[in-house]
């Protein structure tokens, strides 16, 4: 297996969900005799949002995700509602919408202000009430000064579903919905970080999708083929990585995508396309062209779903590439590798 | 339906309108029939038309009989090793260097600004000429500004010039202009380029007059064009047309920024700090006139009459296995596509350089790189 993208060190481009990042899974983690046991059903190999483990006639499905977020509190929400909704999420992509039960750990640094652990404890169980999704159990360890930045948070999730819903399921023909506007959290947290004075409300959109996923589902059934949730790396990481596993290309028309006002300008002001942007509260979802209209409405009706659009569709040529429309021509969208930084001049 | 904002249409609809769009692909596609030959080759020499040109996909609107291939338009990429080198020997010194972040990582004979700084070398990155003066006074020691750019940049320069500089402060020009480089372009044998698409924004300074003597000398066409789709797709219609007809004239499609004179004070300024010299440009060739250097009065400002500069234990080194097989070359006389280079998207990428074409955001490499790699999709038309 050839060792490109993987240096002797590890840097940021190999947590920022790219290219990068998977060669890293593929060369290290998955690597060699035991890396990546079969399982039956959705395993490691898969690098799917989470596993699915048949039980008896029906599904289990788990994930796990740490967070991290600079700052911990952001315009719309906070590392708390992040590490609640991430986990629900990665879920309900995989088909799995009523949460069974998710468990929490936390890792906190020395000197960590008790009034941010409460604000953040509150706005987890404000989620979790969102989502319909209780934590059963956790954990709570102390790191002293210096040796981890401010809180870490760590959730599992477990789910019962009929029919785990892949990523690489989409088909060409297949049309290729997402629920909401794209970009808003990566601008967001941008923003904040980088203290970027933009005008305009940058809010990030991070919310449980498990309630408008169950929506799609109803609606389309089984002509659901594939959902993914658009976080790191965006909407383009999404689309790039349901192409490849499923063997189509992706058309997507620019001009369908829907981007809030504020989010493209303060894009165009810092030099990073919206298609790259962490989305948090939204999902990609594959569908039968029959079936599309009908899951396009049920989504459109759900609160979190109004912006919802059909994006583009699949094709049997360029199998693995995304190739985007502009309305004035159409190329490649190239895969985005590493952290997006913002152009300082 | 999402309600329409207004805002968003307003800013679109002029210049990236679709429909207007197509109906100039159609006319390209007429026109280029109507020339008859295959390819017609049109050249455009700005790594920002380039860039809009592939990120808005218009490459793969194109005749398939239309060639539209970027020449020199890239400062950072035709700076000469040497010229890279100048910068590096004056860092190992112990000289600080203030110069644009894109040049940090172009390759010299032996190591870049960015190989100096990581051996303990003081490079500092600065976004403008005014950030050269401040680092200068902040820093009291020698400070070189490697200065590199068309005039569009030697402008700004020159600005600081005449404005005086500290004692501590000196230039080290590696400017660039780009007129006389397209003389040498047109008369790359085998190429056979009919016309020229002039980037707009070097016009608002030099004037669209500047090409006259151009057009005349080689019998070709020269449109001046701005940067949004609209803009590049009527500036190529024009220019076809001028082909067409046999027409060697200078057109200006962006006159809501160029006039025929330019900006005369710019113009002025340029002029009382810069004297056109001749000099090598990285994978073309030597340029007559294509360099800017600092005029006699100014010498005392010149960093190469200020310092002692011995580039030749860095010339000597032998370049790097990878960079024999880079076609940077032949990609700036736009002679090869980065698709032509067996290195590009694999062992040269944006992360580890081969060649200039992939470091700077205006070369063709990185932009091909960044929007996808592959302007052929003519299987989806």
């Amino acid at each position: 297996m050839s060792q490109r993208g993987l240096d002797d060190r590890i840097g940021l481009k190999h947590g920022a969900g790219g290219r990068a990042m998977r060669a890293l899974i593929e060369q290290v983690c998955l690597a060699g005799p035991g890396g990546g046991p079969a399982v039956d059903g959705i395993g490691p190999a898969a690098m799917d949002d989470g596993a699915a483990i048949r039980v008896g006639d029906r599904w289990l499905v788990l994930t796990t995700d740490s967070h991290v977020v600079d700052p911990l509190f952001f315009p719309g929400g906070d590392i708390g509602r992040l590490a609640v909704c991430g986990t629900v999420n990665d879920l309900a992509v995989m088909g799995a919408t009523e949460v069974t039960a998710l468990t929490c750990a936390i890792i906190l640094e020395e000197g960590f202000p008790r009034a941010d652990l409460e604000r953040v404890y509150a706005s987890m169980r404000a989620a979790c009430d969102e989502a319909g999704a209780p934590i059963v159990t956790g954990d709570t360890k102390v790191m002293g000064r210096g040796e981890i930045d401010g809180l870490v948070i760590n959730t599992a999730g477990v789910a019962f579903c009929d029919r785990p819903v892949p990523d690489a399921g989409l088909a060409p023909g297949d049309v290729v919905i997402v629920t909401g506007t794209i970009g808003d959290h990566g601008m967001a947290i941008m923003a904040a970080r980088h203290a970027l004075s933009l005008d305009g409300d940058l809010r990030s959109d991070v919310a449980p999708v498990n309630g408008v996923v169950r929506a799609a589902l109803r609606a389309g059934g089984a002509g659901v083929t594939a959902m993914k949730d658009p976080t790191r790396g965006g909407l383009s990481s999404a689309l790039h990585e349901m192409a490849q596993k499923s063997r189509v290309g992706i058309l997507v028309e620019e001009s369908a995508v829907p981007v809030k006002h504020d989010v493209r300008g303060a894009s165009d002001l810092v030099g990073i396309d919206p298609f790259v942007m962490a989305c948090e509260g939204k999902a990609v979802i594959g569908v039968r062209p029959d079936a599309a209209d009908a899951v396009l409405a049920a989504i459109r009706a759900h609160p979190l779903g109004r912006n919802a659009a059909r994006i583009g569709c699949c094709l049997a040529q360029h199998a693995g590439a995304v190739i985007l429309d502009t309305g004035l021509g159409r190329r490649i969208l190239a895969e985005s590798d590493g952290e997006p930084l913002p152009r300082i001049c | 339906m999402p309600t329409p904002d207004p805002r968003a249409a307003s800013s679109e609809l002029k210049f990236r309108d679709p429909v207007r769009a197509r109906a100039m692909v159609r006319a390209l596609g007429r026109i280029t029939d109507a020339i008859g030959r295959s390819p017609v080759s049109l050249m455009h020499v700005c790594g920002s038309h380039e860039q809009a040109i592939a990120k808005y996909g218009l490459r793969a609107s194109f005749p398939a009989a239309l060639r539209v291939i970027m020449g020199p338009g890239c400062p950072v990429c035709v700076t000469d090793a040497r010229e890279v080198d100048e910068g590096v020997a004056l860092a190992l010194q112990g000289v600080h260097i203030a110069t644009y972040g894109d040049m940090l990582r172009v390759p010299g004979s032996a190591m870049s600004l960015a190989d100096a700084r990581a051996e303990g070398a003081q490079v500092h990155v600065i976004y403008s000429a005014g950030q050269a003066v401040e680092l200068a006074e902040r820093v009291k020691e020698p400070v070189v500004f490697f200065a590199t750019g068309f005039e569009t940049t030697a402008v700004a320069t020159a600005a600081i010039v005449l404005k005086g500089l500290p004692d501590n402060l000196s230039i080290l020009s590696a400017h660039k202009f780009i007129p006389p480089a397209m003389d040498v372009v047109a008369s790359v044998p085998g190429l056979a380029v009919e016309g020229f698409l002039a980037a707009g924004h070097a016009a608002t300074i030099t004037g669209w007059g500047v090409f006259e003597p151009f057009a005349e000398r080689h019998h070709l066409p020269v449109v001046v064009a701005g940067f949004e789709p609209l803009d590049i797709l009527a500036g190529l219609v024009r220019l076809l047309e001028l082909v067409r007809d046999g027409t060697p004239a200078v057109v200006n499609m962006y006159p809501r920024c160029v006039t025929r004179e330019g900006n005369l004070r710019a113009q002025a300024a340029l002029w009382e700090v810069f004297e056109p010299s001749s000099g090598r440009w990285r994978g073309i060739s030597v340029v007559p006139d294509g360099n800017l250097a600092l005029r006699g009065r100014f010498a005392g400002l010149d960093a190469r009459a200020r310092f002692t500069i011995d580039v030749t234990p860095l010339a000597r080194h032998a370049p790097p296995a990878l960079a024999e097989s880079c076609l940077c070359g032949s990609i700036m006389t736009g002679i090869s596509s980065p698709t032509d280079c067996t290195l590009f998207g694999e062992a040269c990428t944006p992360d580890h350089p081969v060649g200039a074409c992939m470091v700077s955001t205006e070369g063709t490499c990185r932009i091909w790189h960044q929007y996808g790699g592959q302007p052929d999709l003519g299987d989806l038309a």
